[in-house]
């Protein structure tokens, strides 16, 4: 590896400073589990590495039913699963907090790294999306929200800019009678990239039996996760049934645009949304409905 | 030594320190700058759980944990199990049930078992398996493993 | 779940039982030394810097700028191996092959392969090093590449070496080929074959390089000491092979070269050509220091040889009763840049659990544009079991016969001509055939599954040669009475158990009372490597033979001791006895006691080299579950029946049978693709 540097700030604002002057030669760690192996092999080159995992803020985690969960971007996932009230209320952030390597990479790997490392195959980035997720970024210019979806902008490229970093991701509290769950494809069982990943969130009515709105977020088919707005919001209203999911389904393949690669092929990569998209909608109505 | 920086941590119960450059992970400080070996390198990215250790209660691989984080922390390797009165039960478990053959990926085996076994020692086989789907092994095929932590998960209750 | 059957009727002391590996200890506690652990005072570590490119000419190499970078102590290039500056006419009938070692190593006027070793550099500082590797400045003139076996055996294909001609059933070509060698084996009349069949399957198959992905990576460690002795330390499969290939391709003296295997992480056939250690031995020599090289998990995946890939086609006919009249092969496998692939051992593993009148085989080495391939599990056989079982699947089920039933009909037995000559003597196949019918596995229905998933079964046999090859072991006596056995067979995974247990069957004392210990090749008889499951067979023997010539050492001792003629005393369980006097009777360590003062040391020695073949078969019973939405694939039932003769130590014979079949399953899982062409 070549030569870096290791900063440890212990505010927002050291930090912001120390990335804002050194721009594109320095960046932001919490895990590592990202960038120590992108700086090993190659793909990344940094004069200076700023650990995240000092700075208060960046540590928080906190839910309540009233102000929803604040996620502080390095916080570990095994901090999510190992929280008993946040697993409880988000079932769906716990699918992939739980299937994000292994549990040695979950010991350290963060949700709010995952986003930011922005890869089409975050495992974590559909579920934060379909949960409503906010990004909290603060920077040379002060603090702003960016809604999730909007977060990435190409592979491995996202709407930070210099000195940017993001802060928290903020989670509303779970609606009632609503639900969530994330899937993805791989040929193995665990330890894998997916092939296809699919996010779905919905709210029913209170009789459980219709839809009142839907979120569908896919992963690896396309150079940014996929925000999947019509195939979603074409649930509003309808009744809860095959038919109907089967037909959302079929709409959430209208936005993927996948490619061909050593996963995957394009029609397995759309076959699989389709799949997917319909399974992780039977298990968020489930949910909703309090299964 | 510009650059080079000190750090003073904890590995197996005892005070150490040591300089380190950035650059190099706690793999490589345990391996090549403490001269502890068992902890072992297999693929350098996290896919292999040879290098498992604990840190701070919690199992990571040690190939994605720069040398400097460890700075007023804890650390267990597979150095610091068997004490002067013996092997812990985990590695007699791994011998006795044959659970090894080239024996490269039992170091972290052992240590990645520890982390589950300390909280959940009656850990079933389908919690075992899910626990250690990031440690890999080329020779047994898992089953003696598997054997073994169930077995010693029993002797730890 | 284990649940041998075993058919043996003889129980023994020590072989059979599951003690506790000698090594065991170490290897739970992280104090046994693998290649990568050894350290060294003034260690320096080096690192390759590689081809980006698949086939490419080297027109420069400007080492300027790393060599002179601080800290960096050697750089390294082909020039600085001995076949630069060799001429053709100095080595005569052996240009080509150093020509090929040397330009393994590193490259000389071309590379053949992504990830081939062009330059090397040593520093005290690791990280240096690799930074220091990519200042070193190659001008390579891209080439077309050849990928696949049936793209280099094309008229016209690009070729890989222009001096590389086929031999071919005893011709050489003349013109420059990218097939080094054809063999051809037959028997009987194919044509007549295949007329008197009823029913004939034909497929074409094409397998991709599969690596063995042993978990610790290459590596190696040398020392070139003033006066020219070159000690190498490194993970291998066979310390006396690594030192033959050093003395060639370094043109230095095995005499002075001395070869320390360190334990080793894995091999499976991929540990056994040198990678690291010339390169460590030729920057030691340039440094004046020990270097370490260890590859990275990339460079193990792009310049270490992975098993060999292929393209197979297979036919197969059979009478409607399930008798086979005819098998035809062609295989073709790809040795990677240089030639050397296990083309000939696959055509001998075919067909060999089958007995039919009339066969012809005919195989080819090529070459392509990839890492130089290597022996991985019985090299050659998978591929072809893969092809020959799929055919031989596919005509039970056009002939409507058991697939068992089918194997059984046309099983090899004792008396059994395989294709290319050797006549099996007892074997175990039927035996195998007949434990899976009978199996509870086999014998339940493989159920269709209420979750909407879909099962089948699958059943394949498998065979592999199991030859002794050279070894050589020393056993001495100590005055503890403790026995130390010293070998030269590097232990994968539990054979200095399995030699432990062997050598205290034939003395009769306690296992733990064994000290076995694998020398470096300074200090015991050449012995060849720890592969193709000879070690206990072989290494085993040696120490047999050599522990029954310690027995009537202790017997001469005692008798001396006694002043009794030696026939009058008799060795029996362990104790050396007067076999008329019962007042004279010393225990194996009350007699080890009195050595010293009797004469000195007790030892003895064993160099073998045994004939004949072990000849193991295997089948196994698969089930499998299928998402028909997704195409997840899941081993939901394995049994695995080999035959094993007398597992000598059930845990690691089980061993090998479960991590194997892991290896195959996983296999399965990402390379096979083919097509198919079905006839009559």
């Amino acid at each position: 590896m070549e030569w870096i540097d290791f900063a440890t700030p212990k505010t927002i604002s050291e930090a912001v400073e120390l990335l804002a002057s050194k721009g594109d030669r320095a960046r932001l760690m919490a895990g590592g589990t990202d960038l120590i192996v992108q700086l090993r092999g190659g793909r990344r080159s940094l004069d200076l590495v700023v650990d995240a995992k000092q700075i208060p803020e960046l540590n928080a985690l906190s839910y309540s039913a009233q102000n929803g969960l604040v996620l502080g971007a390095a916080v570990p996932c095994y901090k999510l699963y190992g929280d008993s009230a946040i697993a409880a209320a988000y079932p769906g952030l716990m699918d992939c907090a739980t299937l994000i390597g292994g549990i040695q990479i979950q010991g350290r790997a963060t949700v709010g790294g995952n986003i930011c490392n922005s890869a089409p195959s975050g495992d974590s980035i559909p579920a934060v999306i379909v949960l409503g997720g906010v990004c909290h970024i603060a920077g040379p210019k002060g603090t702003r929200e960016v809604a999730t979806e909007d977060f990435c902008t190409g592979p491995g490229r996202n709407v930070l800019e210099a000195g940017e970093i993001l802060v928290s991701v903020n989670i509303p509290a779970p609606q009632a009678h609503s639900g969530a769950s994330y899937l993805r494809f791989i040929p193995r069982n665990e330890m894998d990239i997916a092939v296809a990943g699919v996010g779905s969130s919905v709210v029913l009515d209170a009789s459980g039996q219709n839809f009142v709105s839907a979120r569908i977020s896919l992963a690896s088919v396309a150079p940014i996760p996929v925000f999947a707005k019509d195939a979603a919001d074409s649930l509003a209203g309808k009744p809860v049934s095959e038919a109907v999911i089967q037909e959302a389904s079929e709409k959430a393949i209208e936005a993927a645009t996948p490619i061909s690669d050593m996963r995957g092929t394009i029609r397995q990569r759309n076959h699989l949304v389709g799949v997917l998209a319909r399974r992780t909608l039977n298990n968020a109505v489930q949910r909703a409905r309090g299964g | 030594m510009p650059g080079v920086v000190h750090v003073q941590t904890t590995i197996n119960g005892e005070d150490t320190n040591f300089l380190c450059e950035p650059r190099q992970s706690l793999l490589e400080v345990l391996r090549d700058v403490l001269g502890m070996t068992g902890t072992k390198e297999g693929c350098n990215d996290g896919n292999c759980g040879a290098c498992t250790v604990i840190f701070d209660g919690r199992i990571v691989d040690s190939c994605l944990v720069l040398g400097v984080e460890v700075q007023g922390r804890e650390v267990t390797t597979i150095e610091g199990l068997a004490t002067a009165d013996g092997l812990h039960p985990i590695q007699t478990a791994f011998l006795e049930n044959a659970a090894l053959q080239c024996g490269i990926c039992t170091p972290g085996f052992i240590v990645a078992s520890k982390g589950l076994l300390d909280e959940e020692p009656d850990a079933d086989e389908g919690r075992v398996r899910h626990w250690l789907a990031g440690n890999l092994c080329r020779c047994t095929g898992y089953d003696k493993i598997v054997r073994a932590v169930l077995d010693a998960g029993q002797k730890m209750k | 779940m284990v649940a041998n059957i075993v058919l043996s009727e003889v129980e023994y002391t020590h072989v059979g039982k599951r003690p506790i590996r000698p090594d065991g200890v170490d290897k739970v506690t992280g104090r046994a030394q693998y290649g990568p652990d050894i350290t060294l005072r003034g260690l320096l570590h080096g690192k390759v810097l590689r081809s980006p490119y698949a086939h490419a000419r080297i027109n420069s190499i400007d080492t300027s700028q790393a060599e002179s970078y601080p800290g960096v102590r050697a750089v390294i290039t082909a020039q600085d191996l001995p076949f630069a500056s060799l001429t053709k006419e100095e080595l005569g009938a052996g240009y080509q092959a150093l020509k090929f070692a040397s330009n393994h190593v590193l490259a000389g006027e071309k590379v053949l392969y992504k990830g081939h070793a062009v330059a090397a550099v040593a520093a005290a500082n690791l990280h240096v090093a690799e930074e220091t590797a990519k200042l070193i400045k190659v001008e390579y003139e891209e080439l077309p590449t050849v990928m696949s076996v049936l793209d280099a055996m094309k008229d016209g294909a690009t070729l890989l070496h222009d001096d590389l001609f086929t031999s071919s059933l005893g011709e050489t070509s003349k013109t420059a080929s990218n097939v080094a060698a054809h063999s051809r084996f037959e028997i009987g009349d194919i044509q007549q074959g295949f007329a008197e069949a009823d029913a004939v399957v034909e497929h074409e198959f094409q397998t991709a390089s599969v690596h063995q992905g042993y978990i610790e990576p290459q590596n190696g460690t040398a020392f070139w000491n003033a006066d020219g002795q070159l000690d190498v330390w490194c993970s291998t499969q066979g310390a006396f092979t690594v030192r033959a290939a050093l003395a060639d391709v370094l043109r230095h003296p095995v005499s002075k070269i001395k070869v320390t295997p360190m334990e080793m992480g894995g091999g499976f056939g991929g540990k056994i050509a040198i990678y690291n250690e010339p390169l460590a031995a030729l920057l030691s020599k340039k440094s004046g220091q020990p270097v370490k090289l260890i590859m990275s998990r990339v460079e193990v995946f792009e310049a270490s040889g992975p098993a060999a890939g292929s393209w197979m086609n297979v036919k197969i006919g059979a009478t409607k009763n399930g008798k086979i009249t005819a098998c035809q092969a062609e295989f073709a496998l790809d040795a990677g840049g240089f030639p050397g692939s296990p083309a000939a051992s696959a055509a001998m593993c075919a067909f060999a659990c089958y007995d039919y009148p009339n066969g012809l085989i005919d195989s080819y080495d090529v070459v392509v544009n990839k890492p130089k391939t290597a022996a991985y599990r019985a090299p050659g056989s998978p591929q072809a079991a893969f092809a020959v079982e799929s055919v031989v699947d596919e005509l039970c089920e056009k002939l409507g016969i058991d697939p068992i039933e089918f194997r059984l009909t046309n099983a090899s037995k004792e008396g059994t001509r395989r294709i290319e000559g050797p006549v099996y003597r007892r074997i175990g196949l039927v035996e195998c055939l007949e434990a899976a019918r009978s199996h509870d596995h086999y014998q339940t229905p493989v159920d269709a599954q209420p979750n909407g998933k879909l099962r089948g079964r699958g059943v394949a046999s498998g065979f592999w040669f199991n030859r002794g090859f050279v070894s050589s072991c020393n056993v001495t006596v100590n005055p503890d009475g403790t026995v130390g056995v010293v070998t030269g067979s590097v232990d994968l995974c539990g054979t200095r158990a399995s030699i432990a247990q062997q050598t205290a069957e034939v003395l009769g004392i306690a296992y733990e009372d064994i000290k076995p210990s694998v020398a470096d090749t300074d200090s015991i008889g050449y012995t060849f490597i720890t592969g193709g499951s000879r070690t206990t067979f072989a290494t085993g023997l040696a120490a047999i033979n050599a522990s029954q010539d310690i027995k009537q050492r202790m017997v001469e001792r005692a008798a001396a001791i006694w002043e009794a003629p030696v026939e009058d005393v008799e060795y029996v369980d362990g104790v050396i006895q007067h076999k008329s006097d019962s007042e004279l009777k010393m225990t194996f360590k009350e007699l080890a006691q009195r050595t010293l003062t009797t004469g000195g040391s007790i030892t003895a020695q064993c160099n073998i080299d045994p004939s004949g073949e072990g000849n193991s078969f295997a089948f196994h019973v698969v089930d499998v579950e299928v998402d028909p939405e997704t195409g997840k694939v899941d081993v939901v039932r394995y049994t695995a029946l080999q035959d094993c003769g007398k597992a000598v130590h059930p845990s690691y014979v089980e061993g090998q049978l479960r991590g194997r079949s892991d290896a195959g399953r996983r296999g399965a899982g990402h390379r096979m693709g083919f097509e198919r062409r079905i006839l009559l």
